[in-house]
């Protein structure tokens, strides 16, 4: 299963169905910031709605993607966290997602455009 | 407490840890646990399951199964293995503990998720978590 990534005015978007694997997740993360060395995208929005487990090799994933993605220079923020997934990942491991993270996709693009803006200042 | 028959999962490949996952999902669903408690008891079945995976040769079992109590329902996990054991179970649930480049957050995470929580292990031998969560130890109800 492949998991689309859009590109909106030099950020990347994309959103993590909810029956991902261990494979899926792997390949995700490749494509991913593949895309971002060619795109030369400065921003990337992880959606993770669909998502009801994000137990810690997720967290991983998402955690690895961002900061590879921040070695290739783009910015991340996650966001679309279900408010039960949250007390979940609470509970897990405060720490456990080391990403900057926002309430919805329209707080996400706001956020990121702050963040290169700041960087770009 | 009055037990129902389980349900055991083979988890010896790593598709096994999502297959475990749904089928805790099912039952705790098909239980009345709220939803905070059902995401908490997945979370908890994918650590288990995929430290069988990840920290033994052979893999092991999850078993699951609705418990009763007092009028409260839940579900407990069983997660079972031959494998090599853990030297020192301590250390395995301090925070930010692996032995192979995890985060470490696995066996305390569960714990904190989970009511009940029992580890058992011996080098050579195996592992046995046991660990349930109960209807009304939810924190949010829906
Ligand atoms: N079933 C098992 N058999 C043998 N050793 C185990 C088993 N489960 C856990 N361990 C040992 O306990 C340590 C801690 O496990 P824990 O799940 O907390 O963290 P982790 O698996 O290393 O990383 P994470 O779960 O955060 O990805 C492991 O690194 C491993 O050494
Ligand atoms: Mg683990």
């Amino acid at each position: 299963m492949k998991v689309a990534i859009l590109k909106l005015r030099g950020i990347l978007l994309t959103s993590i169905p909810i029956d991902m694997n261990d494979e899926d997740a792997m390949a995700f993360q490749a494509d991913v910031l593949r895309m971002l060395s060619d795109t030369e995208a400065t921003g990337l929005v992880i959606d993770i709605t669909a998502m009801n487990v994000v137990d810690s090799y997720m967290a991983r994933v998402i955690n690895d993607t961002a900061v590879q993605a921040g070695m290739l220079g783009a910015q991340v923020v996650l966001c679309g966290m279900q408010p039960d997934v949250a007390l979940t990942l609470i509970e897990m491991g405060r720490e456990l997602i080391g990403v900057e993270t926002a309430l919805n996709l329209d707080q996400a693009f706001n956020r990121l455009e702050t963040m290169i803006e700041e960087r770009e200042a | 407490m009055k037990n129902e028959p389980g349900m055991m999962v083979a988890v010896t490949q790593e598709w096994h840890v999502a297959r475990a996952q749904r089928a805790a999902t099912a039952l705790a669903r098909s239980v009345g646990l709220s939803q905070v408690a059902v995401y908490s008891l997945a979370t908890s079945v994918s650590e288990l399951a995929n430290n069988l995976f990840f920290h033994t040769r052979v893999g092991g079992t999850i078993t699951l199964r609705a418990v009763r109590q007092n009028g409260s329902v839940g579900v407990e996990i069983v997660a079972e293995d031959d494998g090599p054991g853990i030297a020192d179970v301590d250390s395995a649930m301090r925070d930010g503990f692996t032995t192979n480049g995890g985060l470490g957050v696995g066996l305390p995470g569960v714990k904190r998720l989970m009511d009940e929580f029992e580890i058992e292990s011996q080098v050579g031998a195996g592992t046995r978590v046991v660990a349930v969560i109960w209807s009304a130890g939810a924190t949010l109800q829906p």
